[in-house]
Formats: C-alpha cells, structure tokens, sequence
C-alpha cells in the first residue's frame, strides 16, 4: 500500500511516523494498583478474615479429604458428561428422525430444569422407586434390591451432576461438529474413509477447536456445581464441609476463604490444562512455519522470495525518486 | 501419448439425477475409455459436476446405470432388480476413484505428508513406512518434496491443489475425477496444476475433468463434452468442438469463454 494519490492530497516525502499513544492506560493502571494495595493493606490487618484460622485450616485434613472428594465429583461426573454429551450431539445431528427426537426431549428436560430441582430429584429417588428390580415387566423380578442400598448419595451426586451436564456438553459438541466444513467429509468419503473413520480422524479433531474452550468453561462450572450436591444430601465434598465445621467453630469467614482457595487452585489447574490442550488442536491453523530454511529452499526453487511480514513497526513508503530525505 | 485403449472405464447409461422436483442430468449417456482424459465444459449449473459426483457415489443417480470398470456404481444387481448399496460397500468402490476438488479440502489439521499417507494407512491398512516412502515420492512427482511437513495453511492455493492431487493418487486409483480443479486458484496459480495433470495424463490416467480452461482441454484432453441443462448437447475431439462448434448453444458458450 502506498500512501500517494488515494489520500488526494499531495505526498509529503519522509513523514516520520509516530505511534499513537496511550497516556490514559498508564493513569488507569497506577491508579488501580494503588487501590489494590489499600485494600490488601486493609484485608491483611482486619481481625474478621482471621488469618491465623485461614492458616490453620488451609491444609487441615477434613478440608484436604473434601478437596479430593468435589475433585473426583467433578472428573467421574464431566468423564460421563463428556461421553453421553458426544453421542446426544450425534444423535441430534442424525437423520434418523427416531433417534433425533429421544437426543431433543432429553435435552429439552435436562436443560429445561435447575440443576439444584434435579439434585433434589435423584435425592428421593430411594423414596419413589423403593426397589430396583430387573426382569420382564408383568412378571416377577428376577433379582430385586432396595435402591436406598444400591445408590449411594456420592453415586447419585456424579449421576445427576453428569445427566445435568451431558445436555450442555451435548449441544457444545454439536456446534463443534457443525463448524467443520462439510467440504472436509466429503474429501475423507472419496477417499474410502468409512463414517466412522472420517469423524474420528477429520471431523472430530478440526472440530475440536471448537469445543475446547467452552468445553473448559464447563469444567470449571462443574468444580463449583459440585458444591450443589449437599440438596441430594451428600454433604462430603468442600463447600458443605466447610460449612459445617464453621457451624461448630463460627470461623466463618476464614472457612469460606479456604473453601475459595482450594476452588481457585483447581480452577487454576484446569486453566493450565485448558491451554496446552487448545494448543494441541489449533495445529496447522496458528502462523507459525514448521522451518526457516525449507521456505528459502522452495524460494531458490520457485524464483520467488518469500514476502516479509511487517515487524510491527509502521512502515512509511516513500517515492522512489526521493533518496536524500528518504534516510530517517 | 499413451494410445487411449478401447476398454471402457467409465460407462454412463440414461443417467439421471434430481434433487427433489429440479432434474440435474437428464438421461446422460456417455463413455470413457481407458486411459482417456475427458473434459466437461459447460456453463455453471449445467450439472457438470453433479455428474462428476455421481460417479463416485457422492451423489446417488435417481435413475439410469453408471458403472466404473465393469462394475455398477452404487447399487447391487440381484433378481433383475438394483438394491442401494450399504455405506461399506459404496467405500470400497470409491479406493478406485480419486477426486479432486475445486476448494482442495485438504486436512488443515495434517502436514502435506499426513494428507496424503493418511487413506493408504487408515483405508487399505497398509505399513507406516511403506506409505511414508511412497507418499514423499508422490510429494516430489507434484513437485513438492519440499513441503511435505508444512500444513495446507501455509502452502499457496496451487501448492495445495498439488498436494490434494497426491493425496489422491496415493490410493492408486484407475480413474481420477477434477472438479473444476483451478477454478479457485489466483490465476499465476493455474499452470503449475494444469502442468501436474497434464504428466498425470502422459502417464495414461484415466481422467474426467470439469474445467473452464479451454487451452487445457485443446492441449492434454482426447475428448470433450459440452453440457447444458443437464444434457450432454455435443462432444467429440477437442479441436474440432473447439474450432467448429455444431450446436448453437455451444457456439455461444464458447464465444464467451474463448
């Protein structure tokens, strides 16, 4: 681009192009940080935080067993999500009207109610159905139990977490697939890949791109949905054990900071994972050239050297006829 | 030029093919032997490449029979009747024909060389190696052995469609579809594909082309074919279509093409 006649007006050789600047970046920023302060300053000498008894139950062994516990809530449950979220996306997407419809109520009924409702549900579900019993219907069971035995509350929690979620993840997954350009499963069917080949190894990793950062946000969701369960009751995971040590203790504050704590550490965790994962998937789409040398290879080749990209700088072009102020 | 034998390859009988009440072919008969490249010309919506597709199944004929070396496309033979073959089925036919198309559909996500070993490995099951060695000779046959580890993102459009090329013949294919396979190409672009599909055709492919490069068609094809309204309306040996067109709808064709 040059910046001759499209501007109409005559061309002043050599401008010295200065960068816009922010000056009100900077004041923003100072004043933030000053503000940060005070308040750390503050939170630090205020008696209400209590931060010896933050201390003193950061590592505590209830909270750390309470940790691990909405840790595994979270992974057993997103694990089934992720699985049963896959085929419901599937199943939408297939042009079996049957199948289509069974993915649409399920989603309209899982979606459609709060997940706490939900929870409370699968809390009584020793109550509505007293037994579970496996035979031919009209006839006598061939093996009978009571559910309140076969079901236990931590069982219920991943299950109602998982079916909950599984409607979310499913409609994730769904957009994922639709964002692959159809052009891409009809390259793999010319070549003889089956269905199932070409979704495994073309659709699904392009669409991938797609899914992970919702996905993730899912995730994290979940960490914290899990502090939900005490309304099955299943009252071992942090949040709700938290609780009920400062219902004895009155420490209150200090145990909803450990509680935000140990969620923060996780979060931060599933962050990290979050970032190398999408990095695995954007490959062949970021800039990046796998070598240097391969590029001026082909350049030799073909007679055509390689275009460099700006560094960043502007750049002001100047007349060719111009040399003596064309310098600065 | 390898002598264009008299074997059929490619055998096309009364095929048609509507989508929903807008008939695309009407009643196309046509042939293609053996090592013979084949151009179909025609304006846009003419269902030149409806009939590209068809032959490889991406698209199922409503009626009529098309078969590819002696062998129906898509459907069974039992009883005098014709049953729609099973998605397997219709997959094993396809490992014959390659195609290739317009916006190349290469994998963004493989290296040049992961596009092009990815079928023999997943399709036939063939050795890792073996694929490997034969897929960077493909890569140098197109003339880019250079750039087998770069992704399609950042090869030009022609080093692409290249790559899309060798891609497909890795499946050792008897026949090679193009659909319109410069048609997206910045035009500087054009000749280092034409030139690949021109060795293809010296080697003695048997190849069907959709294109609008009428020099390609006067140059490499044995055979052209003009469509309109999905109907084949002339064909014969390139230069004379080209040089006299009979039929007034090709004289108009080509007066705005040429």
């Amino acid at each position: 681009m040059t910046n001759t006649a499209a501007s109409g007006g005559k061309t002043e050789p050599g401008i010295k192009a200065i960068r816009l600047r922010h000056p009100w970046r900077n004041t923003f920023a100072v004043v933030l940080l000053i503000i940060v302060a005070l308040f750390i300053a503050d939170a630090a000498a205020r008696p209400a935080y209590d931060w010896p008894a933050v201390g003193k139950y950061i590592f505590d062994q209830r909270i750390s067993q309470a940790a691990f516990v909405t840790l595994q809530l979270t992974v057993y449950s997103m694990i089934i999500a992720i699985i049963l979220g896959v085929t419901l996306a599937i199943m939408r997407l297939s042009p079996n009207p049957v199948v289509n419809s069974i993915a649409w109520v399920y989603l309209w009924v899982f979606r459609g109610t709060p997940v706490y409702v939900q929870l409370v549900f699968w809390g009584l579900i020793g109550t509505i159905y007293q037994s579970i019993d496996i035979g031919l219907p009209f006839t006598e069971p061939w093996v009978s139990f009571p559910t309140r035995v076969a079901l236990s509350a931590f069982l219920l929690a991943i299950v109602g977490l998982a079916l909950n979620e599984a409607a979310y993840m499913a409609e994730i997954v769904r957009a994922g697939l639709l964002s692959v350009d159809g052009g891409q499963e009809e390259a793999a069917t010319a070549l003889g890949m089956s269905w199932i080949q070409t979704m495994v190894r073309v659709v699904v990793p392009q669409s991938m791109r797609v899914i992970i950062p919702p996905a993730g946000n899912e995730v994290i969701s979940m960490l914290k949905t899990t502090s939900l369960v005490t309304a099955i009751p299943f009252t071992l995971e942090l949040y709700t054990r938290s609780r009920d040590i400062s219902a004895v203790t009155f420490e209150t504050v200090p145990l909803l900071l450990v509680a935000s704590m140990w969620y923060l550490f996780f979060t931060s965790i599933l962050m990290v994972g979050q970032y190398f994962l999408e990095k695995r998937f954007a490959r062949g789409i970021g800039d990046r050239r796998p070598n240097k040398k391969a590029d001026d290879a082909t350049a030799a080749m073909t007679g055509v050297t390689p275009v460099i990209r700006g560094s960043g700088q502007p750049t002001v072009v100047l007349p060719p006829n111009d040399t003596t102020k064309g310098e600065r | 030029m390898p002598a264009v034998t008299q074997t059929p390859m490619v055998v096309a009988d009364r095929v048609s093919k509507s989508f929903g009440s807008n008939e695309v072919l009407k009643s196309i008969s046509l042939e293609v032997r053996s090592g013979e490249v084949m151009c179909l010309v025609g304006p846009s919506g003419s269902g030149k490449s409806t009939f590209l597709r068809c032959i490889n199944h991406l698209e199922v004929v409503s009626s009529g029979r098309l078969s590819v070396d002696g062998e129906l496309i898509g459907y069974r033979e039992a009883n005098n009747k014709l049953y729609e073959m099973r998605p397997k089925e219709a997959a094993l036919q396809r490992r014959n024909i390659g195609m290739v198309f317009q916006r190349f559909n290469l994998f963004p996500h493989m290296t040049a060389l992961q596009n092009v070993m990815e079928a023999p490995i997943r399709v036939k099951g063939l050795g890792k190696s073996g694929v490997e060695a034969n897929a960077r000779s493909l890569l140098a046959r197109v003339g880019l052995a250079e750039r087998a580890d770069y992704y399609p993102a950042h090869l030009s459009g022609g080093q692409q469609q290249r790559v899309a090329i060798a891609r497909a013949l890795a499946m050792e294919p008897k026949l090679m579809l193009f659909d319109e396979p410069t048609s997206a190409l910045d035009p500087e672009l054009v000749g280092e594909v034409l030139d690949v599909m021109q060795n293809l055709a010296r080697d003695g492919m048997t190849m069907i082309v959709v294109t609008h490069e009428m020099g390609f068609a006067k140059e490499v094809a044995d055979s052209l074919v003009f469509m309109d309204g999905g109907v084949v309306v002339e064909s014969g040996v390139p230069t004379e279509v080209l040089a006299n067109p009979q039929h007034v709808r090709t004289q108009a064709f080509l007066s705005k093409v040429l």
